[in-house]
């Protein structure tokens, strides 16, 4: 009678341990000498110390089962997070942008994304991405998901489902492609686009992916590449990729009819306005979730984020205030997205303060490529997918290197193990030379890349809406609807 | 009998309407217009693009009014609409040969 209540009271204990799991991983480390030290005072039997390692093995059970589910928790919530930059957020921050004809066409491109680039993944981008490849780009053995399970994948995240590590890369690889549709807003045919950026996902942004992020990828820095580049969430895979590609867009494509004479000022800067805020949000998801994990480097990154978005809005409101006498409402969100798209890279490497640096840079740097340097060369980068990514992630790249502190993230390490130095003010001067590289495959990839597939699409298919169907407007033409339909009688 | 068109500032349209009420104006017509005058307009800046912006929302009023009406009418809505800036507007005078009213028929004077 008395041994079965001291087993109930067993049992009891246990439950609860597995309900507070996070506490008893906290003291499983510290006190499990002291639990061990009752059996070696008082002579244990077999039976006693094979019931302790079972309790112990549970509890240790429980409390990595813990660590995996709040992990898994952040990662999720990461993913959702990425999504809802692509849709509603860019889609709203573009159509805002556009002219009143072109608002659907413009919002369904991101939304065409979405839909597209995920079957596409499921199929074979995840594993050109992420299974085990060469040094440029993933193999063929995860298509359709083969192997991509519940059970982690250590090489990338030991404590989430391999699944949620593949969603969450998901929607990167869906706002990537999507970012470029601000470069050729408002005059490329739908099936043209759709084609185009379909290809775009495959040949440039899995092989980039792969290369920075991948098992055995030539950028890889955690996981020994050649150059290793540090790249937390994606400036150079996907800001710098997307940036550049839309930079040759631009330039294949030509002008907008009736640019730059014409006048054509965004149709409403508020749908532009709540787009840019959730973004803000969102890239919380896409920085602070690139941690792959809910501990403190997560904190780092998000801070970092947060950080780097506010100094750019200062900066980029600041120096437009000063040049054109008034702070607007555009400017300000885009300096906070350009801040964002900088901190990228940065966020996980990088101290608050250096995050601070980092945006303020950003805010002004890409002010001036989209105030100055794009008038200069008269190029039609419609919505500034090239002075905002490109820019951005390019400098965000440059300036990763130069900030990156061990302290924050201690990535290098010697064969002893010992960290080494990050970035080029902790001692590191080689990695400017190694995050320069990155950049440079990223520009390459995206020239190249991107030219031969314009010039696939544009033999084949076409690539330019008739001068009609321009006029007409995206919406109407394209999609045979309108974002505002007014009634005239009541 | 004359018709009274006033192109006003937009700001201005309540106290115009009280000040034609107040002397004795039935009807009118308000048309939410865009325009300019010598004003030409104010410049607008999205990402360093400057675009002028020439075309500026305006009110205009149309009434018909008996003759004796129409000097206090026009005195009316100067007073009311003036603010001494350019971009007050202008008032325009037109003679009107007959006015019908539908619902019976009614011309002339008596139709207003």
């Amino acid at each position: 009678m008395k041994k079965n209540l001291i087993l109930r009271w067993a049992v009891l204990i246990l439950l609860i341990s597995c309900c507070t799991p996070l506490k008893i991983a906290a003291q499983t480390g510290g006190t499990s000498p002291q639990t061990a030290s009752p059996s070696s005072a008082t002579p244990a039997t077999n039976a006693d110390s094979e019931k302790l390692n079972a309790r112990l093995t549970a509890v240790e059970q429980a409390a990595a089962d813990a660590k995996s589910s709040a992990d898994n928790a952040w990662m999720l919530t990461s993913a959702a997070l990425v999504l809802m930059m692509t849709g509603p957020g860019l889609a709203l921050f573009y159509g805002g942008l556009v002219r009143k004809k072109n608002v659907l066409g413009t919002m369904v491109q991101s939304f065409a994304m979405m839909a597209v680039v995920t079957v596409v993944w499921a199929i074979v981008g995840d594993s050109l991405a992420f299974g085990a490849g060469n040094s440029f780009i993933g193999g063929l053995h995860n298509i359709f998901l083969k192997g991509v399970g519940l059970a982690p994948d250590p090489d990338y995240a030991a404590t989430i489902p391999a699944q949620t590590f593949m969603v969450y890369q998901l929607m990167f690889a869906i706002i990537t492609p999507a970012l470029i549709t601000g470069a050729f807003a408002e005059r490329m045919k739908f099936s043209a686009m759709l084609v185009f950026l379909t290809l775009w996902s495959l040949i440039v942004y899995d092989p980039m992916a792969h290369m920075v992020w991948g098992k055995g990828g030539l950028l890889n820095a955690s996981l020994g590449g050649r150059f290793p580049t540090l790249d937390f969430a994606g400036g150079t895979v996907v800001h710098v990729t997307s940036g550049v590609s839309a930079l040759v867009c631009a330039l294949y494509l030509g002008k907008r009819l009736g640019y730059p004479k014409q006048n054509m000022p965004p149709h409403s800067v508020v749908l532009s306005f709540v787009g840019a805020c959730l973004l803000w949000v969102g890239w919380f998801g896409f920085n602070a979730g690139s941690a792959l994990s809910a501990g403190t480097l997560a904190t780092s990154a998000f801070v970092a984020t947060h950080f780097g978005a506010a100094a750019a809005a200062v900066g980029w409101s600041g120096a437009e205030w000063l040049r054109n006498g008034k702070a607007t409402a555009l400017g300000a969100i885009s300096g906070c997205v350009a801040g964002l798209v900088a901190i990228t890279p940065a966020a996980g490497f990088v101290t608050p303060m250096s995050a601070l640096v980092i945006g303020l840079i950003a805010g002004v740097f890409c002010f001036w490529m989209v105030t100055k340097v794009k008038g200069v060369f008269g190029y039609d980068d419609s919505l500034d997918a090239f002075g905002v990514h490109g820019a951005g992630g390019t400098i965000g790249a440059l300036l990763t290197g130069i900030f990156a502190s061990s302290v924050i993230n201690p990535i290098f390490k010697d064969a002893k193990g010992a960290t080494l130095p990050s970035g080029v003010i902790e001692g590191n001067a080689h990695q400017l030379l190694n995050q320069t590289v990155g950049i440079a495959i990223a520009w390459a990839l995206g020239i190249v890349g991107t030219l031969i597939i314009l010039f696939i699409v544009d033999k084949t298919i076409g690539l330019r809406v008739s001068e009609e169907e321009e006029t007409q407007g995206l919406d109407v033409s394209q999609h045979g609807e309108e974002g505002y339909y007014w009634e005239t009688s009541a | 009998m004359t018709k009274v068109e006033a192109v006003i500032q937009t700001s201005k349209l309540d106290a115009v309407k009280d000040a034609l009420h107040e002397i004795g104006v039935e009807g009118m017509t308000v048309l939410e217009a865009r325009g300019h005058g010598r004003q030409k307009g104010h410049t607008e800046v999205y990402r360093g693009r400057e675009y002028t912006v020439d075309l500026i929302p305006k009110i205009k009023i149309e009434m018909v009014l008996a003759d004796d009406l129409v000097e206090k009418a026009v005195a009316a809505i100067e007073s009311a609409a003036r603010t001494g800036k350019i971009g007050d507007g202008k008032i325009f005078l037109t003679k009107v040969d007959d006015a019908i009213r539908i619902r019976n028929g009614e011309r002339g004077e008596s139709a207003l």
